[in-house]
């Protein structure tokens, strides 16, 4: 039997590019994004990484969805976020940290020289004479750790700490089946 | 003194090279390396870039939270700090020992959490490395590839990490950031229907874990000049020990071994670490230097995490892992095992272990019923240390009358191996990048000798550094949001009305 050709070539839909990144987090985010288990092997037929702590890719390139985990504490984390912004169409906040800080912003109603004296200057089990790191290879803190809204245009915000799996999976799924996102009951919280 | 190749004799002139960021790890850190014109490695550092806070923050916290609170440090072992909280608070509580069966539970949480991290390392970060080759092509080098390429081996890997959350799941609520301990036990059994969920696909996993101690063993038998020679050097090495000398992850006696194997530390308390150990700040990370005071900050540095247990301890006491633990030691001739690779294969073995822990433990009928919650008489401090994936763990507390925290010290796993790290890196720029034209290959050299140390770069950023400052924050429509100098006193001061550009 002869099998026919299709009339018109067939429409091969173009996988998604994803970028993911972890500022001001602690990678709980992506945890449960991983969380979907098994489902990943159906995902990576639909979707691709670009820069993400699972790739070697350094730098992003032009992405279709950016996933931010985590909130802005340094300087890098805003060059970054901004990068990112530039890169990808749709950018979402992933989480307490980057939607509104999250536990790092603890810090804020505290004095920035104060918590540095504190933690070099009188805490238990030092060496004499250490003094506080101020290479320039490293990144220049913030005086207040800032959610990612308040410096670039986000789309979407996934709320929890982190959203739980099937969160990723729905809001995935929702994007490239091309509807409109909707977590729904259940799977929007903010624990 | 100074270490070889941390700092260059004459930096003036040199060629930065920086791999930023490191990339298949947990965190946020960066390697930068100085070359003179002939590519002779002149300085090799690792830094790690970000600082929370969270030592300070925690202090004026009621004690109860601090448990659920300190999770949020790291999202791939949220357990090992939750735990480590939990025991030391149980001390300022007096609540301690905890009843068996909130030992048993948190137990049972603890090997889950050990087992997905370990899963989590090995397949979803590590893997790619070692199944595809040091400097194969980037694009491939990552979990995708490896499920590509690997089917078989990546969905193992994917199931065990996912039967570890599980566990963790059933004991805390939730798999990341979950409530099972408080401060002086548990707050909850396990159910029948949790238990036998799990039971159904223990020995499955029990074989999986052993399929995957074959893999890393394999590794090292096929390439033993590579693996026994890539990022090796000798040191100390340091973990909690259970009182008989048997591996134990989750309680214990502190133990160290000197580079030839001799034990010269053991027996000693976990509360009293501060008598042991010291941390030095260096300029350049935030990351700080523990090492041991009798010995010195030269030569009292150390290891921690799956190497060091495996050799640290006199048995495992489960069967199949101690088996493996055997054919482990037998692997270095009568000398300890320091090859920074042999990290995978040690850690295969720890999920081994935990998986026989695990199946054991859900046999157990004291986990479904029995007491949950001691009380006692309340000492106001505590310390509580705990063997987390990636090595010896400690949360320290003073906490006042009035329930709030007063005083809050962690030296977390992968600061106690940054020294350990910084030597792996150097050792490969010298075997493999030493007067060569660098390439991206190359330079994944360095990260694999990183990443055998499973290093959780966010637990680790919790310190703060001082630096020239100058920054500021603008909103998506260019409104100032932030801008804050540092005054040539040192004092930082915000200054909304005068906004210059961040760096582009
Ligand atoms: S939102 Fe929660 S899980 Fe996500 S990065 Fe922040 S602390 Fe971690």
């Amino acid at each position: 039997m002869t099998t026919l050709a299709p009339l018109y070539p067939t429409h091969q839909p173009r996988k998604l590019k994803v970028a993911t990144v972890s500022l001001a987090g602690c990678f709980g985010c992506h945890m449960s994004f991983l969380d979907i288990d098994e489902r990943i092997l159906e995902l990576i037929e639909h979707v691709e990484f670009d820069r993400s702590p699972l790739t070697d890719i350094k730098h992003v390139g032009h992405c279709d969805i950016g996933l931010i985990e985590g909130g802005l504490c340094n300087s890098e984390n805003v060059e970054v976020l901004r990068d990112f912004r530039k890169h990808c169409k749709t950018l979402v906040a992933v989480g307490a940290c980057a939607i509104n800080g999250g536990l790092p912003a603890q810090r804020n109603h505290l004095d920035l020289g104060e918590i540095l004296q504190d933690v070099y200057g009188s805490r238990t089990g030092m060496s004499a004479g250490s003094a506080i790191p101020n290479d320039p290879e490293l990144p220049l803190p913030l005086n207040k750790v800032h959610p990612i809204h308040e410096v670039v245009h986000v789309d979407y915000f996934l709320p929890g700490c982190p959203p739980p799996a099937d969160a990723f999976w729905r809001f995935l799924t929702d994007l490239m089946a091309g509807r409109t996102p909707h977590l729904g009951h259940g799977l929007m919280h903010y624990d | 003194m100074s270490f070889d190749l941390e700092t260059a004799a004459a930096p003036a002139g040199l060629r930065r090279v920086a791999i930023d960021p490191v990339s298949r790890v947990e965190g946020h850190g960066k390697v930068t390396i100085l070359l003179d014109a002939q590519n002779r490695v002149q300085q090799v550092r690792l830094h790690i870039v970000e600082f929370r806070g969270f030592e300070k923050f925690i202090e004026g916290r009621p004690y109860w939270e601090v448990p659920v609170m300190v999770q949020r440090l790291c999202g791939i072992c949220p357990v090992s700090h939750h735990l480590a909280a939990a025991k030391a608070m149980d001390r300022v509580l007096g609540a301690h020992p905890v009843t068996p069966t909130a030992e048993k539970l948190r137990r049972l949480m603890h090997y889950g959490q050990v087992m997905q991290s370990h899963a989590l390392h090995f397949f979803h970060l590590s893997s790619p490395d070692l199944l595809f080759g040091f400097d194969s092509d980037v694009n491939l080098r990552n979990i995708v590839g490896v499920i590509r390429a690997h089917p078989d081996i990546a969905k193992k890997g994917v199931m065990l990490r996912k039967f570890g959350q599980e566990v963790i799941r059933v004991t805390a609520g939730k798999r990341v950031h979950g409530t099972g301990a408080v401060p002086g036990g548990m707050n909850k059994h396990l159910s029948i229907a949790d238990r036998d969920l799990l039971l159904r696909d223990a020995d499955q996993m029990v074989e999986w874990a052993g399929d995957a101690v074959t893999i890393a063993k394999q590794l090292h038998a096929q390439n033993p000049a590579l693996y026994d020679s890539f990022g090796s050097f000798r040191s100390n090495m340091l973990s909690l020990v259970r009182a008989d000398g048997a591996m134990d992850l989750y309680d214990g006696v502190i133990r160290a071994r000197d580079a030839s194997g001799k034990i010269f530390l053991d027996g000693a308390s976990d509360q009293s670490y501060l008598d042991l150990m010291e941390e030095e700040v260096r300029p350049w990370t935030y990351m700080k230097f523990p090492h041991l005071k009798s010995l010195g900050r030269d030569v009292g540095w150390y290891r921690v995490g799956p190497l060091a247990r495996v050799q640290n301890c006199d048995f495992i006491p489960s069967p199949l892992a101690e088996a493996e633990r055997r054919e482990f030691i037998a692997w270095g001739r009568g000398e300890p095992v320091h090859a920074t690779l042999a990290y995978h294969w040690a850690r295969m073995i720890e999920v081994l272990h935990s998986m026989e822990v695990i199946r054991d433990l859900l046999a157990d009928p004291e986990l479904l019923d029995g007491d949950l919650m001691t009380t006692g008489e309340r000492t106001g401090t505590g310390v509580g240390i705990i063997e987390a994936p990636r090595g010896t763990l400690i949360h320290d507390y003073r906490v006042g009358d009035d329930d709030l925290v007063t005083m809050c010290n962690l030296i977390v796993s992968t600061t106690h191996n940054n020294q350990a790290m910084n030597e792996a890196v150097r050792s490969v720029a010298r075997q493999f990048l030493d007067g060569r034209e660098l390439t991206e290959g190359l330079l994944n050299h360095i990260e694999i000798a990183i990443r055998a140390y499973d290093p959780c770069l966010s637990c680790a950023t919790h310190a703060l550094g001082r630096m020239p400052l100058d920054v500021v924050l603008q909103g998506p429509d260019g409104t100032l949001v932030d801008h804050v100098l540092r005054s040539p006193e040192g004092e930082l001061v915000r200054n909304l009305a005068a906004p210059v550009g961040l760096p582009a």
